[in-house]
């Protein structure tokens, strides 16, 4: 896969797009339609690379655990809808996929589905990503409500229209928080860390190289159309920049291989951020360079850190040393990694770093704050690469809980081969990169960029940075080990933790979640129907209560002998029904009830309906009998003030249907459904009861799912009956 | 409480009521009457016969288990919808041919589709009927 869409890049390159679009649900504008530009050439290209290594290496790395099968399902399920969202032009299509990757990554997370950690990272997981689906998901149908259409490539020239829209704030900052959550920003970060839960391999492709890089992605891919204002703009540049320092400080503190690779993981995404709030050329070149030399050396880390645990049996980076000499192969493939993460010469990374510095420092208002930031960020991201990627292999040996050795030929290809592309594309930029840029920098910025990059610029102060990151880096390093010790307990009080507030949240949802449930579901089939009537009464007297003036009431009352001797029947057995004594006289009189309302069909002019009545009334009186067996004698139970109650709203049912009914009559339907029905009935239905025509032939589809409805229905009943039965209930 | 009257009389009477049923359910389309209509009265009649002569005796006559009427009238009203589909026409399409026999007249589809209301309205019923009964005993 990675070849065939390889083989695109001469086309991409020379600035071509393409574009294939299959009408998928037309009514709603949803295509399933495919964009393939420089920007989703790269990602792809990223995406199939590292997918490729990693299912290599998972090959040999997953033996240990049961159930590879469902591994392999998962992992397939996400490299596809990851691609699927790169390669997605309408947002309702990369919505989908979107979500797609945050279930994946959710079964992934949770694969050790028998620790605890792993269920709660894998939730955790899945709440913040999903929440910020959800944002997302609002922003995209607001968008469309400005814009009419899905396709993103229909924006292209609508910048102008979307961003003066009054919308736009909304749009933007919803469209943001789902990119954030996706992209482990801050205050949502906290998920990335506990992610690493996950198997290393998911950890290698999902939370470093491929799926966290989603909300990036978005970013990128929405900067031109909706981005370019201040509050895009601003947004983006601050939380990218908050990101980049605060994760970069945690990660002092942390001692397992995978969670400090995550911390730098997170400064990484914050950079990237970062590079495009700032939005200029340079900007966006660096923005790419970073992209790919980072999914390079990270994918490799996470690799090697997994090689680690799975030879020696411990991510504890106090307990690692001098290992080079059982594992000279995973020594090198590190140390490559590790010197183009610390962005050495000549490595892709120092390419990135200069080019990021280099674009900050052209900021005129934030520059000299952002480099100083950006300098410790990356002096921290130094260290942590100094703890993954050297202390492990060198220095003097310790003794690990298993015997080390050489990780089998699988684990160790994928990665050799993504550090050796670090290097290469470090030594030739231009023949690799230069030319994908252009057009990936042109979807984002839709200006074509001419872009030189060479891996040396000469002495200069971008130059002298880089100098003092890795310097401050190894002084950190220094300090971290001397303070081994003191340093795992240091910690934030809980109320700055954003992951502290999501506990409270997600404790908040549950507890309302619970009285909620006891107020409305409280087992009483009595509240329910109470809780149901209330609730239908309100929101329709409301409705009346607005449209009140639309109603006249004109009511006919001139009545003939039928209809006052059927009124006065059916009054009469109401009041039999409510204060009768004995079950069985109720039931009579609802059975007279019944037939009077019948009649009243009947002379109405329904005698479909009346008949209908007729039968029902007469089964329903047979199954209230039936029924009465079991129940225990009639008491009255309920008291005085519940009976006022439930009057009351027999009383407030009564009055809306009589309403309903005045307020329907009163108005002329205009709709010509009736007359429609009538004259076509014998024609097309070939039946003169337009009723039953409507029933079997125009409506028949609706007749067929309630039918179904019944029969699912009557299974249900029977069956409680015969639990009952059968478990020898009362 | 068993009347030999009623007994005797709901013999008969099951024999009417299916039979008017059954009228019901022909001349819906141009008539008041139907499938839904036709399914409860059969299933009165049933209703009537287990009440003059006990459950056991209803479910003899009836042959069937109602949860196999339901299925099968569900059956029914879904194989008339597949004609439309073998025609490659729009689903549900209806199709008459006219049998020129009096009181029947078309047949087609939509009178398939009552049919299967029919029966899956009278499985419905019965089997509730029945399962009530049935517990009442036990």
């Amino acid at each position: 896969m990675f070849f065939s869409f390889l083989s695109r890049y001469p086309q991409i390159a020379a600035g071509e797009v393409i574009r294939e679009s299959v009408p998928w649900v037309p009514s709603l504008g949803i295509n399933a339609s495919f964009l393939l530009d420089g920007l989703s050439l790269s990602f792809v290209l990223i995406i199939s690379l590292i997918g490729a290594a990693v299912f290599l290496y998972a090959g040999a790395y997953m033996k240990k655990y049961a159930e590879t099968g469902r591994f392999y399902v998962y992992i397939g399920i996400f490299m596809t809808s990851m691609l699927g969202l790169v390669l997605s032009d309408n947002m309702l299509l990369m919505f989908l996929f979107w979500e797609l990757t945050g279930i994946s990554s959710f079964l992934l997370i949770g694969f050790n589905h028998h620790k605890e950690s792993s269920r709660k990272a894998a939730l955790q997981a899945l709440l913040v990503t999903g929440g910020g689906g959800l944002t997302l998901l609002s922003g995209i149908i607001l968008l469309y409500q400005v814009t009419g259409s899905f396709e993103i490539s229909s924006f292209y020239d609508m910048n102008g229209i979307i961003t003066a829209h009054p919308l736009y704030p909304a749009i933007a900052l919803l469209v943001l928080i789902g990119a954030f959550t996706k992209s482990a920003q801050f205050p949502f970060h906290f998920w990335l860390p506990n992610a690493m839960e996950a198997p290393t391999p998911v950890s290698a492709y999902l939370h470093s190289a491929t799926m966290v890089k989603a909300g990036v992605y978005l970013i990128a891919r929405m900067n031109h159309e909706i981005g370019g204002t201040p509050i895009w703009q601003d947004t983006v540049l601050l939380t990218g920049a908050s990101t980049m320092i605060f994760s970069a400080l945690l990660a002092f503190k942390q001692t397992d291989l995978k969670k400090l690779l995550a911390y730098s993981t997170l400064a990484v995404l914050g950079t990237l951020v970062m590079l495009l709030g700032i939005g200029s050329k340079l900007a966006i070149k660096a923005f790419f360079i970073y992209l790919i030399a980072h999914s390079l050396y990270k994918g490799t880390l996470f690799l090697v850190a997994g090689t680690l645990d799975h030879e020696t049996g411990t991510r504890d980076v106090g307990m690692l040393g001098g290992l080079r000499k059982p594992m000279p192969l995973t020594a090198i493939t590190a140390a490559l990694a590790s010197l183009s993460m610390m962005g050495v010469i000549p490595l892709v990374g120092f390419i990135g770093k200069e080019t990021v510095y280099k674009a900050i420092l052209e900021l005129e208002y934030w520059g000299m704050f952002l480099v100083a930031a950006a300098v410790l960020a990356n002096a921290f991201v130094v260290m942590v690469t100094l703890f993954v990627g050297f202390k492990p292999f060198w220095g003097k040996t310790i003794q690990t809980p298993r015997q080390p050795h050489e990780a089998p030929f699988k684990m160790l290809l994928g990665p050799a081969l993504l550090a050796a592309l670090g290097l290469l594309f470090g030594i030739f930029p231009d023949i690799f990169i230069a030319s994908m840029l252009e057009q990936s920098a042109q979807s984002i910025l839709s200006e074509t960029l001419s872009l030189k990059i060479s891996i040396w610029q000469g002495f200069n102060l971008v130059l002298l940075l880089s100098f003092v990151t890795l310097l401050l880096g190894g002084l950190f390093y220094l300090i971290r080990l001397t303070m081994s010790g003191q340093v795992v307990r240091m910690g934030m009080p809980a109320f700055m933790r954003p992951s502290a507030w999501y506990e409270a949240v997600l404790r908040g949802v549950l507890s309302f979640a619970t009285i909620q449930t006891r107020f409305f579901q409280n087992g009483y089939l009595r509240n329910y129907i109470i809780v149901v009537i209330v609730t239908a009464v309100s929101l329709a007297f409301l409705a009346f209560y607005r449209s009140a003036e639309a109603v006249s009431v004109s009511p006919d009352f001139s009545i003939t002998f039928y209809e006052g001797a059927l009124a006065f029947i059916i009054v009469v057995a109401t009041g039999l029904l409510i204060n009768s004594r004995s079950r069985l006289k109720s039931i009579v009189a609802l059975g007279v009830l019944g037939f009077s309302i019948g009649i009243v069909f009947v002379i109405y002019g329904a005698p479909d309906l009346g008949l209908t009545m007729f039968a029902i009334e007469t089964l329903n009186v047979i199954l209230f009998v039936l029924v009465l067996y079991k129940l225990p004698g009639f008491l009255k139970l309920s008291r005085s003030s519940n009976r006022g109650r439930d009057a009351v709203i027999a009383v407030s049912v009564g009055v809306l249907m009589t309403l309903t009914v005045l307020a329907a009559s009163s108005f002329e339907l205009s709709s010509g459904l009736k007359q429609y029905f009538a004259e076509t009935s014998l024609p097309d239905g070939k039946g003169r009861n337009v009723v039953n025509v409507i029933l079997v032939d125009f409506r028949a589809i609706d007749t067929l799912g309630e039918i179904t409805v019944l029969a699912v229905a009557a299974l249900g009943v029977v069956a409680l009956l015969k639990l009952r039965a059968d478990g020898g209930g009362r | 409480m068993y009347s030999i009257i009623l007994s005797t009389a709901s013999r008969y009477l099951l024999l009417l009521l299916l039979i008017f049923s059954v009228f019901l359910l022909l001349r819906g389309h141009n008539e008041p009457g139907g499938g839904f209509v036709g399914g409860l009265v059969a299933a009165a009649a049933y209703a009537l016969y287990f009440i003059a002569n006990g459950i056991e005796a209803a479910k003899t006559v009836l042959r069937f288990d109602p949860l196999r009427i339901i299925a099968a009238g569900l059956i029914t009203a879904i194989a008339s919808t597949l004609p439309s589909l073998v025609a490659g026409e729009r689903f549900m399409t209806a199709f008459w041919i006219d049998t020129g026999i009096p009181f029947i007249g078309k047949v087609g589809t939509p009178l398939l589709f009552d049919l299967g209301i029919y029966f899956l309205v009278l499985g419905i019923t019965l089997s509730i009927i029945f399962s009530l009964a049935e517990e009442d005993r036990s």
